[in-house]
């Protein structure tokens, strides 16, 4: 077989693994009852997808192929556990009972895998006893099919960190003997919570690069969007997974008027809006009306998505109802009070009731501590000196938010308002 | 990337103006439609009437010139398509094998423009294009 025809084996074995793993896995974990296990037999089924197909073709029904795989590994996994754990007894007759009670099993599993099977999978990867970092790891590895080098390139880590991360991650699940399960009752707001701020913090790695020349990682932000509508599919009833996804849309709906024609970072109040994505603000639109009809409108993503509804609404910065956005924060500040939501609620009391409003709202937070090194405080403050015409001090803080940003299009976008500023008086 | 899954039905182009799909059909499609939706790869979807109840408008010399369906010569028409949003070329074939078709059917795969896909003149002439109503992200 000539080597151009594997390439494109090997990379349609790759979409067939990014369509079924996340079922796979969620599938054989409902009879191994650990995910780090199931992960391992999924890997495996594929290792031998990669041997066999470009040589036999890809089967006609991939997913029950790679099903009977695993169940092949699992069997002979289960044997090696048996032997070791047994050592005397009635091995052979016990061993033969749990290979058939597995073989049928992981049968009705095949036949089968259940939306829960997916939604326990997407809990388990989420769960609170993994470092955050794992979470999204393996949030990402499980539910998305992204195989360690693609996070790695994602997150800008050497794959071999990765790869430990994830399997620190698969370890600590099987320590704590974490259930592969759905949590219930109160314990179920919560998991939710926690998986809800997982996606978040996907999209948001993607949406705003914390450090480096890259400001966009527009796969993850999709990576997260597709998440999103998996979770609201598997979860129709929990109005904060519909907040969320309104949250992730209306924000990536501004995706192309982020970027200047060299790649530099352009303000919301400078994008052209005509390059919104209408068709994503719509559908942004649709999820927080589902969020606010299930009562969810006064939730945390669902109010953030309602201060990005109105932005996408108005036609011009200046059109924006600066009012109401400072309403939707004071909200947001109730139910989570964070410095840099007060933050943003100064700039939009700037916009609201002009900048001497904007100033004094922002003196409160002069002393927060958690802003100290936070490269908006000075930025916005310089914004707002500069509106009043205090150019001086305006120069002062743009200075100093400059020496604070890590970002090389922040970096880039300061610069240029601070030669502005150094052009005035 | 976006892909338009084009659905190409055996027999569209010379179905009858009030032929509908039975409700067979229409519950295997939305088995699949519902898969795609599950998997989180569904941004859109829609079935066509057949070509007897369309019209065609042709050109000549800056004329338009009108000819009503069932169009005489054609041999397949568009019954339907999904818009999916995925990773890969390869993931929206692989999607579209999934697809509930029958014998001599047909499924398209295309991928969709986005905007940098053109050169800069162009996007620059494209300007406002992502206001017009449907026309999803600009993202790969």
């Amino acid at each position: 077989m000539s080597d151009i025809r594997k390439t494109d084996i090997h990379k349609t074995i790759e979409a067939v693994w990014k369509i079924e793993s996340t079922r796979l896995i969620a599938g054989i974990a409902r009879v191994t009852h650990d995910i780090g296990i199931a992960e391992e037999l999924a890997q495996d089924a594929l290792v031998a997808a990669l041997e066999r197909w470009p040589e036999e073709g890809i089967p006609e029904t991939p997913a029950a192929w790679l099903m009977t795989a695993a169940k092949r590994r699992a069997i002979d996994y289960l044997r090696r556990g048996r032997m070791l754990e047994q050592k005397h007894g009635e091995i052979a007759r016990e061993l033969e009972f749990q290979q058939q009670r597995l073989g049928k099993e992981m049968d009705q599993a095949l036949d089968q895998v259940i939306d829960d099977d997916v939604l326990r999978l997407i809990f388990t990867a989420c769960h609170p006893v993994l470092a955050v970092e794992g979470r999204v790891a393996l949030t990402l590895r499980l539910a998305c099919g992204l195989t360690t080098a693609e996070i790695a390139r994602s997150f800008l880590v050497p794959e071999k960190t990765l790869g430990q991360r994830i399997f620190r991650a698969k370890k600590t699940l099987s320590e704590a003997h974490v259930p592969f399960e759905t949590p219930r009752g109160d314990e179920l707001r919560k998991r939710v919570d926690a998986v809800l701020s997982v996606v978040y913090l996907i999209f948001n790695e993607g949406y705003t690069a914390t450090f480096g020349d890259e400001w966009m990682r527009e796969e993850l932000c999709n990576d997260a969007l597709r998440l999103g509508r998996i979770l609201v599919e598997l979860l129709p009833g929990e109005s904060e997974v519909h907040g969320l996804q309104a949250l992730m849309e209306l924000q990536a709906s501004r995706t192309a008027a982020r970027r200047g024609p060299a790649g530099a970072a352009v303000l919301l109040s400078e994008q052209d809006r005509s390059s919104w994505n209408h068709a994503q603000i719509e559908r942004g639109m649709a999820a927080l009306r589902r969020a606010q009809q299930l009562g969810g409108g006064a939730c945390s993503y669902a109010l953030q998505a309602a201060i990005a509804a109105c932005h996408a609404r108005a036609n011009t910065a200046a059109d924006t109802d600066w009012e109401r956005i400072v309403v939707l924060y004071d909200a947001l500040l109730q139910i989570s009070p964070s410095p840099v939501v007060a933050l943003n609620r100064a700039v939009a009391v700037g916009m609201a009731q002009g900048p001497s409003a904007g100033l004094h709202a922002l003196d409160a937070l002069a002393a927060e501590p958690a802003l100290a090194n936070y490269h908006l405080l000075p930025s916005v403050r310089g914004d707002l000196l500069m509106k009043l015409g205090r150019y001086g001090e305006a120069r002062e803080e743009l200075q100093r938010a400059l020496a604070m940003a890590d970002n090389v299009r922040e970096q880039d976008l300061l610069s240029k308002r601070l030669n502005q500023a150094m052009r005035m008086d | 990337m976006r892909f338009m899954m084009v659905v190409i039905p055996k027999g569209c182009e010379s179905a009858a103006a009030n032929a509908r799909p039975d409700a067979e059909a229409v519950a295997k499609m939305m088995e699949f439609n519902k898969t795609l939706q599950k998997a989180g790869v569904l941004l859109g979807l829609d079935g066509l009437l057949p070509p007897s109840t369309g019209a065609r408008v042709s050109y000549t010399d800056g004329e338009a010139t009108v000819t009503d369906g069932p169009f005489v010569g054609a041999s397949e028409a568009i019954g339907g398509y999904w818009i999916v949003q995925v990773r890969s070329r390869e993931e929206a074939i692989e999607w579209a094998k999934r697809a509930p078709m029958s014998d001599n059917e047909i499924v398209e795969v295309r991928q969709i423009y986005e905007r940098r896909d053109f050169p800069a003149d162009v996007q620059k002439a494209a300007e406002g294009f992502e206001e017009l109503p449907n026309a999803a992200a600009a993202k790969a």
